[in-house]
């Protein structure tokens, strides 16, 4: 582990917990709730808030993935196109509530992206969002519903979401962005 | 040209500076081939990336809405030279999907017929806009010529005898999808009819072989000229395939069997003594692939002479792949407009 850890394993429970309940509580239950993961850290993400809803509701909300490469507007920048993870959506999105759900909130492009990429899915009756850091710097006019922790930064520095389910262990750490080029893989 | 010219000017001046919110994984393998002219300069890794990629292709082709933005505003121009219905249509549908602009050219409707030289016309077709730049021509190398003056990507539609890429990645992906595991190792899959012509057959020995694949090579005696000494020496890195005009020793416990077309618009006289002679002693009938093993997968890549190197009843019966393999044609070719589009900038 390098930089400086914001938030520990723990803390990453806890608040993976409570943004479990408040997205019951905003929707008044959990009828016609979907939860859908960015790929890549969000997809865990998603199953973790399920799975905790699951224990204190006693609901199985259906979860999906969504892999958002395909609607970047980079893809035209960036050096070499990136790797496509796969979008597997098992239930109908029309008409129901879904939870996008991302491990940190930025500028917002990958937000954009996604909900370009859900429409195509279907109508939603609503889509709302959820992350575990949001560490501002937005450049398009987003917000999060629910936030795990908010994390001022600068540009210059990187956040570092680590989960167990692809990283081996659960940690959140800030790195300048010199140190993160070097280190891998890059989150 | 991406969404708004602004998004461009911020990136510019801050490239250094993630553009995502999470940055790109990083990359296991990355593509950077420009061109896709064959698939002899492939490397595993980078087939294995084709290969994902048109995974992640037919998921989005199983959408609602089978379109994703991913080439917004670049260009793929199809420049023909030779009669096609599935390669030609594939490729325009699988840029249609990733929401490109397609400009067809059909060579029998253009000005090459008043003389007009291939290299004119690729420049031609650069200046009106084209990036991406999809060719079939008659003459093997001249999607290579193409390239040559090309400055975007240049993807090989069929070239003569010598190369076609596209189709070779799609059988490699269809069989792949058929086999436990995905693996290839050892299976026996015969090339059957006229390989002497075949730019399918020469591009599939390449995938194939590298797959691991047990690759039989099947033919009247003149259809299978030069192939024997490309067989003695062997593919790269030793790989080796076989070579038999006994229809019988190839289709023997064959995995699948894949039947080429007679090309009769590239046959020289005395090549065959006639269709007919052809269709008795190498078409694949029922009674023929029966040699093979009970569940012995059937393909071809069209279009066909049914009656001649494929009955009409194997060609549509349950051992057939050959509609599956226009379907992955279509994803195929969307995996390959992708990566490619990413090794140049428009």
């Amino acid at each position: 582990m390098s930089g400086r850890q914001i938030m520990t394993a723990d803390e990453i429970r806890r608040a993976t917990i409570r943004i479990s309940h408040e997205i019951v509580e905003k929707q008044a239950g959990t009828a016609r709730l979907a939860l859908v993961g960015i790929q890549r850290r969000g997809v865990p993400l998603a199953r973790r808030i399920a799975d905790a809803i699951a224990e204190h509701e006693g609901v199985s909300v259906p979860v999906g993935a969504l892999d958002i490469t395909f609607y970047r507007d980079d893809l035209s920048l960036i050096a070499q196109q990136p790797v496509v993870k796969g979008t597997d959506l098992p239930f109908d999105l029309n008409g129901s509530t879904v939870v996008l759900v991302d491990d940190v909130l930025y500028t917002g492009r990958t937000i954009r992206a996604a909900m370009d990429a859900l429409v195509d899915f279907g109508r939603p009756q609503a889509i709302r969002l959820a992350v575990l850091v949001d560490r501002g710097h937005r450049e398009l006019p987003i917000r999060a519903d629910h936030v795990g922790k908010n994390v001022p930064t600068s540009r210059e520095e990187v956040v570092k979401v680590q989960l167990e389910e692809i990283d081996g262990e659960d940690g959140v750490n800030i790195e300048r962005a010199v140190e993160a080029a070097t280190a891998a893989p890059v989150g | 040209m991406t969404l708004i010219d602004r998004d461009v000017q911020v990136a510019d001046s801050a490239l250094e500076v993630p553009i995502v919110d999470s940055p790109p994984d990083a990359q296991p393998v990355g593509w950077r081939h420009r061109h896709l002219l064959d698939v002899d300069v492939l490397s595993w890794a980078d087939i294995e990336l084709v290969m994902r990629t048109t995974d992640a292709m037919r998921e989005v082709l199983g959408r609602p809405i089978a379109k994703v933005p991913a080439l917004r505003g670049r260009n793929v121009t199809i420049l023909f030279y030779e009669a096609s219905t599935r390669t030609r249509v594939s490729f325009e549908v699988a840029a249609k999907n990733l929401s490109a602009d397609v400009v067809n050219i059909a060579a029998a409707t253009s000005s090459v017929t008043k003389g007009e030289s291939l290299v004119d016309t690729v420049r031609t077709v650069e200046a009106l806009g084209a990036q991406m730049l999809v060719i079939r021509h008659a003459v093997s190398g001249a999607p290579y010529l193409a390239a040559d003056v090309f400055s975007g990507s240049v993807l090989n539609g069929g070239d003569g005898w010598h190369a076609h890429p596209t189709q070779a990645l799609l059988d490699l992906y269809t069989l792949r999808a058929r086999f436990e595991g995905g693996s290839l190792e050892g299976r026996k899959i015969v090339i059957l009819g006229d390989v002497l012509h075949s730019r399918v057959a020469r591009s599939n020995i390449w995938t194939l072989t590298a797959a691991g694949a047990d690759v039989w090579l099947c033919g009247p005696a003149t259809l299978l000229r030069g192939f024997e000494t490309w067989a003695g020496r062997g593919a790269a890195d030793g790989r080796r395939f076989h070579v038999t005009s006994s229809i019988d020793e190839a289709l023997r416990d064959a995995d699948v069997v894949m039947a080429l077309r007679i090309q009769k618009e590239r046959m020289a006289s005395g090549l065959l003594p006639s269709l007919r002679e052809y269709a008795a002693r190498y078409g694949l009938t029922r009674q023929r692939l029966a040699a093979a093993r009970p569940d012995a997968l059937v393909m071809h890549p069209g279009p066909m002479n049914e009656g001649v190197e494929i009955a009409a009843d194997v060609a549509s019966g349950a051992q057939s792949l050959i509609e599956e393999q226009v379907r992955n044609g279509v994803a195929v070719r969307m995996a390959l407009l992708y990566l490619l589009a990413g090794t140049v900038r428009p």
